[in-house]
């Protein structure tokens, strides 16, 4: 681990529960890290959340997802264009960057390389999603 | 090409089904698509549901399409990270499966093996994209596929769970990124299922994607209590536990039950379906059919479905 993105865990760890995925999307879910999520999911919660609320797979944890709705919809400072991304397509992780600091990888772009298919497909399909 | 696709694409009514997990009885999955065949469209070939291990997915759907109905091949990204779904889906097309059913998946303690390593390399609206780039011809890294893979891609979700407000967005996003249809998950208040209804026409989500409902006929109140108490998602209110907990013929309580949620989702606009689960009284989901009218025989005007969704 380096020296950044040991400093980068010790600030989001204890805040945000940070997983160092390496491809931070925090800001879009209205700061609540989806990779708390039991089953890791991206792109919203799963079918299994329970009528109170909680988690399917940990009865006593509330549903990161439901959090992040919520929070996406409440949190004060929230900036609007933040707001706005809650329901975009996520792509798959990119396991490589797992333990790598995000905070380099947006600044150099490395976050958002997709794999060809992807990029050439799904990113180049007209996206109506936020018309939903 | 898919008859499911073809039918709803004329804006036709669709019934869709599942019959028992199977495991090693070929005869068991000939005997179910026999009594099924006459009533429904498709019929799932579900992937180790609940976490328990059966035949594989892939495997049922090409024994369901042996045996004279168009499968569904069910997907969870519980199992397998996304090479496995990819040669999944690959595999299936090379045997003529052509309609995918992308599902996040029950997690593993919901198992008789819970301590299993859960996979999800990626989730249901990533493996629809996934599904979406192999259907032109491409694996993900970009690698060509030919021929490419002729592939009617679908998903879940449920309008039953919180939060409740979000559960439209969501099923968009999936529809945006490729899904043509929608399995909805099982559910007995159907307030919820009104609201999820409404704002889908609202948005026209229903005129991009075919919107199919699920109802299940248990045998008994005992049954009702399990789907409750075990499957991740479903609740049952208790007052309907009562009633059929009261009544002398639990069994048929189950089915008038099951009538009438029926009855009441192919009625709410925008449906495009409906997706019958029976646990294994495949005569109680051959009647349920007949009391509704057969309703995937019988012509759109008698339902409440509208226009031709675009697949």
């Amino acid at each position: 681990m380096s020296l950044l993105s040991a400093a980068e865990h010790a600030v989001k760890k204890p805040v945000w529960g940070c997983k160092m995925c390496g491809q931070c999307v925090l800001h879009s879910t209205g700061m609540t890290c989806p990779m708390t999520c039991p089953k890791t999911l991206r792109n919203g919660p799963c079918g299994g959340v329970r009528p109170d609320g909680t988690c399917e797979v940990k009865p006593e944890m509330r549903c990161v997802w439901l959090k992040a709705y919520e929070r996406s919809e409440s949190l004060p400072l929230l900036p609007g264009r933040w707001r706005a991304e809650f329901n975009h397509l996520r792509p798959p992780v990119d396991n490589r960057l797992e333990g790598t600091s995000s905070w380099k990888n947006l600044v150099t772009g490395r976050d958002r390389v997709r794999p060809e298919g992807w990029r050439e497909v799904v990113d180049a399909a007209p996206h109506d999603a936020d018309a939903g | 090409m898919s008859q499911l696709a073809d039918k709803l694409a004329r804006g036709e009514f669709v019934v869709t089904a599942e019959i028992p997990s199977v495991n090693t009885d070929r005869r068991a999955v000939e005997r179910a698509v026999e009594l099924y065949a006459p009533f429904v469209d498709a019929i799932n070939a579900t992937d180790n549901p609940a976490a328990h291990a059966h035949a594989s997915p892939l495997a049922v759907a090409i024994a369901i399409r042996e045996a004279g109905v168009e499968p569904i091949m069910q997907l969870v990204c519980r199992d397998r990270n996304r090479i496995a779904l990819e040669a999944e889906i690959v595999g299936g097309a090379l045997h003529g499966i052509e309609n995918l059913c992308c599902l996040t998946g029950d997690d593993v303690t919901a198992g008789d093996e819970p301590e299993a390593r859960r996979v999800f390399d990626v989730d249901s609206a990533q493996l629809v994209g996934i599904a979406r780039t192999l259907a032109s011809g491409r694996y993900l890294s970009g690698r060509p596929l030919e021929p490419a893979p002729k592939l009617f891609i679908g998903a879940v979700e449920n309008p039953y769970a919180p939060p409740h407000a979000y559960r439209v967005q969501r099923a968009a996003k999936k529809v945006a990124v490729g899904a043509g249809f929608l399995q909805l998950q099982i559910g007995y208040d159907l307030a919820p299922l009104h609201a999820f209804m409404a704002e889908a026409v609202r948005t026209g989500l229903h005129q991009r994607v075919a919107l199919i409902p699920s109802v299940c006929i248990p045998r008994s109140a005992r049954g009702l209590r399990f789907i409750d108490e075990h499957v991740p998602g479903v609740s049952v209110p208790p007052a309907l536990i009562e009633r059929v907990a009261a009544a002398a013929d639990g069994a048929q309580a189950c089915e008038d039950l099951a009538y009438e949620l029926a009855a009441e989702m192919i009625a709410l606009p925008g449906v495009a379906g409906l997706h019958v689960i029976s646990f294994g009284r495949d005569g109680a989901a051959m009647r349920l059919c007949e009391r509704l009218g057969n309703p995937s025989r019988s012509g759109k005007e008698d339902v409440g479905h509208g226009s031709a969704v675009q697949v």
